[in-house]
């Protein structure tokens, strides 16, 4: 079954080098290597850091409803990295822009899996996320207001939709290390979720650390998800599907579904990605929409089927 | 053997434990007795180091049973009690086949636990701790949703369990259980142990201490107050 979603992944990926904004043809060098490249690693990178915090989320909070965005930490990393840009920092110091959005998803984490350890039922949970985003999102939209040059502005409005055109070798060299950073902290975390599934106190009782357990989910969360959110953008919803999707396939224990996950994130992003390509092919569309207005347009309606199924 | 010895302990600021000192052995099987609110569950959290003041014993040695403990996922009944193997980090499959068979739901083991009944289920969390092979049982209401036939087949599981040289602690709401099969009876009330006999003799302190009344007549029971 890995096997399979590898093969997949890599066709997928190899298709992704050959689909361009609106056009079907195979591209010379200087296009592969500067645009399709890029776009198509950053796909994989961001696609797989999502599904895999995704997973871990779930696990451990309990709450199928728990993903990233949901949870405000892709805002809190988005408010992060324009607060690097809006300070001209990413302009004299390249990874200051990864890093105010490493920043910034480590508060929104830590105060969320700190306010679960009080109140952990699902309702209060995912209401203190609106919170975050709630915030995030005001500060934003006050960094808008205040932007120095219509540069800037248009800068964070594209952050705002969340895409992956147009970012160049180095971008994604610079948001690779932490994301991989933290999926290898998510990746071991497999039987401390499984033991969580029985609660804390029945955790504890089979050895399993559970603070420095929460304390790693929200670490490997913010590196996975956080240096994503500063280069690509606000990408929702494919944590949140992503567990969905594999659990008729590979059970229902939580630490099961680990190493699939961020293969299925990144398959996810990079077919909706070459959706968004295609799309001006299709619709009158004069050029290709972000990215995240598709995961969004897609997701929100599954959180719906979601949220039904789970209502007591 | 396991203990706790003069622990006072509070939820909020109400006192749960006055200044109580227990020690089992192994080869027991010890019932706690004692209305709602005694301080059974504290006692046993206590003794399998879950409250603040307390360290968790090696989890290899000591196995725990929550009270109303429930899965979070649909996990099949065999991965439940597979999780009993976490402290040992291996996947070794007789101890869990055993398990699973000494509680009864062998043919269950495919199951999703949260489509089968809650005293299947129950069943499923008391396998884990059989998974783990412990030296040291903690169990908080063992029999809790199941019927009568299953929960006399579990206290004699619990029972033989004990006689093989292990250690059992169960909280029991059911004192008929408790005086059957138990060895020793340790009867709370308002988080003070008020008797700690071996259970044969124990129905009289039991039945003060729910303030019940005691009857000889024919045979010794609890029946309600006048």
């Amino acid at each position: 079954m890995i096997r399979l979603l590898a093969l997949l992944l890599a066709a997928l990926a190899v298709l992704s080098l050959f689909i361009g904004d609106g056009t079907l043809a195979l591209p010379d060098g200087l296009i592969l290597t500067q645009i399709r490249l890029p776009r198509t690693l950053l796909g994989l990178l961001v696609g797989g850091g999502l599904g895999l915090s995704g997973a871990v989320l779930q696990g451990v909070l309990r709450n199928p409803l728990a993903d990233p965005g949901l949870l405000g930490i892709t805002g809190a990393a988005g408010l992060g990295a324009v607060i690097a840009f809006y300070w001209g920092f990413a302009a004299h110091f390249a990874p200051a822009l990864p890093i105010g959005g490493l920043l910034g998803a480590g508060f929104g984490a830590a105060f969320l899996l700190a306010f679960a350890g009080r109140a952990p039922s699902s309702p209060s949970l995912i209401l203190a996320g609106v919170a975050v985003s709630a915030i995030a999102a005001a500060l934003l939209a006050l960094a808008l207001t205040l932007a120095p040059n219509p540069f800037a502005l248009a800068e964070i409005t594209f952050w705002l939709m969340g895409g992956l055109a147009d970012r160049s070798l180095w971008q994604v060299a610079l948001a690779a290390v932490p994301i991989l950073f933290g999926m290898v902290i998510l990746l071991r975390l497999g039987p401390s979720l499984d033991a969580l599934s029985l609660g804390e106190d029945t955790a504890r009782s089979l050895g399993v650390p559970v603070h420095r357990t929460l304390l790693l989910a929200a670490a490997g969360t913010a590196f996975a998800v956080g240096a994503g959110a500063a280069v690509a953008g606000a990408i929702g919803f494919i944590g949140l599907v992503v567990p969905h999707l594999l659990r008729p396939w590979f059970g229902e224990r939580p630490g099961g579904l680990l190493p699939a996950a961020p293969m299925v994130g990144a398959a996810l992003l990079l077919a909706a990605d070459m959706l968004v390509r295609l799309g001006p092919l299709v619709l009158p569309l004069s050029a290709a929409p972000p990215v995240g207005v598709l995961t969004a347009l897609l997701g929100a309606p599954f959180l719906v089927a979601i949220a039904r199924r789970v209502a007591p | 053997m396991i203990a706790v010895s003069h622990l006072s302990t509070m939820l909020g600021d109400r006192t749960v434990l006055h200044d109580v000192s227990l020690a089992a052995h192994a080869g027991e099987l010890v019932a706690l007795c004692g209305p709602n609110g005694a301080g059974k569950s504290t006692l046993l959290r206590a003794l399998a180091g879950l409250l603040p003041e307390t360290v968790v014993p090696d989890p290899r040695r000591v196995a725990y049973l929550a009270q109303g403990a429930r899965c979070a996922w649909g996990l099949t009944v065999e991965q439940v009690a597979g999780l009993g193997r976490i402290p040992h980090r291996d996947q070794a499959p007789g101890p869990v086949t055993n398990a699973l068979l000494l509680c009864g739901i062998m043919g269950l083991r495919d199951a999703r636990v949260d489509r089968i009944s809650g005293g299947e289920a129950r069943r499923a969390m008391l396998a884990r701790t059989f998974a783990t092979e412990p030296d040291v049982f903690l169990l908080d209401e063992p029999t809790a949703d199941l019927d009568p036939a299953a929960s006399h087949a579990i206290m004699r599981l619990l029972r033989a369990t004990a006689d093989a040289g292990r250690l059992v602690v169960v909280v029991l709401h059911a004192v008929d259980l408790a005086v059957r099969y138990a060895h020793r009876m340790v009867v709370l009330a308002d988080g003070r142990i008020v008797a700690d006999l071996p259970a044969a003799q124990a129905l009289p302190a039991a039945a003060a201490a729910f303030g019940l009344k005691f009857g000889t007549d024919p045979e010794p029971r609890l029946l309600p107050p006048r």
